[in-house]
């Protein structure tokens, strides 16, 4: 008995040794070189080339485009290695509440943003680097027969969201909310539609999946949710501007970053015109693109 | 395999004699490595109930409709997902562990994969099966049923999960009572549900309640699953670990209740298993 606890503990040890018992997500990997993080805080003049681990926390809604960005400036970079924690802004934040160890925070809107600033996790002005815009998804066979985003309120169908504590949730309703106020909807549209909701999922990407699967009827996810993968598998209904919402990403460096250098490197890469580029190509919107709302 | 009789063991709680070997002062590394093992275990626990007392809005939120909605919610899944159990789980241990017949390979296999499964496979798995695009959709949806989203989804999953962790503790709550024992019976006479009724069951209690307790437990904490098939809906689908993944981004309050109320409903059924599994032991 007391001979399994021991190599019960022994293995755990290994496991946390293995993981550097940070907190936080899943994305954790050791940091093998111990020179990584010692360069970090030597003189501001070798900012020039960032080396090292840099974490960065991302909305889920970034995944690929993040990837792409960061793959690009790990290849510019030899020596930098980028790693990613995607999730839910909100999980995000109280992970970083929590004490997750990261150096970049981007949050798929200013709520949230500025949430972690008020508990203190953020260092700095946050700076808007992408916008983006709600669209419908329908299955491709579309087994509720959908024809117009006014069909939202039709009895029956099944509506799946995300969650209300999740931006792309919070902005889903509002977009509702504005829609009831359009008389081309009627007043009633708002009730019904959001009667119809069947599942509030805690994640963008899971109410894409829901759609993919055609276990819903219909989804409202971000326009840049439609991946290229996605676009095969689903019809997208735009909504009309006027009752859309923009949603702004910010991104700042988090307070007490392991590595400035490398953190202030990838924020860059996101804001220059080549990872500007690569949001484009992934639905966002560009930072710059007035749209405030 | 063993050691999932070894785990019901566990639970059902036998008490072991304790040896009276003198107790030397200060701790052998044995014990001190097995000491560091139960704090390991026991200190989150204890930090959620530190956290929770410390919290003032905590018992405030314990009120609220979400909370009370997920935990209603729960405790009436898993109580259909327990009577499946035992009206569909207990015959089909009984034979287990009485019978030989053709396929009980494989059935064993069936019964073992859901228990080693992650849950999340087992959500996509029974989407596979029972989603409207599943295999089995269109069969379903020509009577017309949907079961996604669903509470009926909520017991699906948590049957799935749960239901082996029952079928092994039973098994091996009937391998245990001696076939003699029947036999003698049926020599005087008893019918064969007599025998079941009045010899079988009853020696086989400890094994049987055990596996219900795992297998409750297991439909309790189920999550992946449920929100892979059932989704994620206040008062139809929002199950306890669904609340708590939810109120973690809203309202730590409401976690830390949900998260404190979920332990001590576990905590109560656990000691009160092993009440149960103590009177039977010792009478």
């Amino acid at each position: 008995m007391a001979l399994v606890a021991v190599v019960a503990f022994l293995a755990f040890g290994l496991v946390l040794a293995g993981c550097g018992a940070t907190a936080g997500g899943a994305e954790q990997e050791a940091i093998t070189e111990p020179t990584g993080g010692a360069m970090v805080s030597a003189t501001p003049e070798a900012a020039g080339a960032p080396t090292g681990e840099v974490t960065v926390f991302a909305a889920a809604s970034l995944t690929d485009a993040f990837q792409e960005i960061g793959a690009q400036l790990e290849a510019d970079n030899p020596g930098l290695r980028i790693v990613f924690n995607f999730a839910g802004s909100q999980a995000l934040r109280a992970q970083l509440a929590e004490g997750a160890r990261a150096d970049v925070f981007a949050s798929a809107d200013e709520v949230t943003m500025e949430g972690a600033r008020e508990d203190g996790s953020i260092a700095g002005e946050p700076l808007i680097f992408a916008q983006n815009q709600l669209v419908v998804i329908l299955p491709a066979d579309n087994p509720a027969g959908v024809q117009e985003v006014r069909d939202l309120a039709r009895p029956g169908l099944k509506l799946v969201l995300a969650d209300e504590t999740v931006p792309a949730g919070r902005y889903a309703r509002q977009v509702l909310a504005a829609m009831g106020q359009d008389p081309a909807f009627g007043s009633d549209f708002t009730d019904q539609a959001l009667a119809n909701v069947v599942s509030n999922e805690t994640n963008v990407r899971q109410v894409v999946a829901k759609v993919q699967l055609g276990e819903a009827d219909a989804g409202i996810v971000y326009a840049s949710d439609v991946t290229p993968t996605v676009r095969a598998e689903v019809t997208v209904l735009d909504i009309p501007a006027e009752v859309n919402v923009v949603a702004r990403y910010p991104i700042a460096i988090v307070q007490n970053a392991g590595n400035p250098t490398g953190a202030q490197a990838f924020i860059e890469a996101v804001l220059s015109p080549a990872g500007q580029d690569t949001l484009a190509r992934h639905g966002f919107l560009p930072a710059s693109s007035g749209g405030d709302q | 395999m063993s050691d999932w009789t070894a785990l019901a063991g566990a639970v059902e709680a036998k008490p072991e004699r304790e040896r009276g070997r003198a107790r030397r002062p200060g701790l052998s590394p044995l014990g001190g490595a097995a000491l560091l093992l139960v704090l390991f275990l026991a200190v989150p626990l204890v930090a959620l109930v530190w956290r929770a007392l410390g919290e003032p809005g905590v018992w405030a939120a314990a009120g609220q409709p979400l909370v009370v909605r997920a935990l209603r919610l729960s405790v009436v899944t898993t109580a259909i997902t327990i009577a499946v159990a035992v009206v569909a789980g207990t015959p089909l241990a009984y034979l287990l562990a009485r019978r030989r017949f053709r396929g009980k390979r494989l059935v064993e296999v069936v019964i073992d994969l859901p228990l080693v499964l992650p849950p999340v496979v087992a959500g996509v798995a029974l989407l596979m099966a029972f989603g409207r695009r599943g295999l089995l959709g269109d069969a379903l949806g020509a009577v017309g049923i949907e079961l996604p989203f669903t509470t009926a989804a909520v017991v699906l999953a948590q049957v799935f999960v749960s239901v082996p962790f029952y079928v092994r503790g039973a098994r091996a709550g009937f391998q245990a009572v001696p076939v003699e024992l029947e036999e003698a019976a049926a020599i005087d006479g008893a019918s064969t549900w007599h025998t079941l009724r009045r010899v079988t069951l009853p020696l086989a209690l400890p094994g049987v309640a055990s596996g219900l307790v795992l297998c409750w437990a297991r439909a309790l904490s189920e999550f992946g699953a449920t929100l892979m098939f059932a989704g994620n809906f206040t008062g139809r689908t929002q199950t306890m670990p669904l609340a708590i993944m939810s109120a973690m981004e809203r309202d730590l309050d409401a976690a830390l209740a949900l998260s404190v109320l979920l332990l001590a409903v576990a905590a109560a059924v656990l000691i009160l298993a092993r009440l149960v599994a103590g009177r039977r032991v010792e009478p």
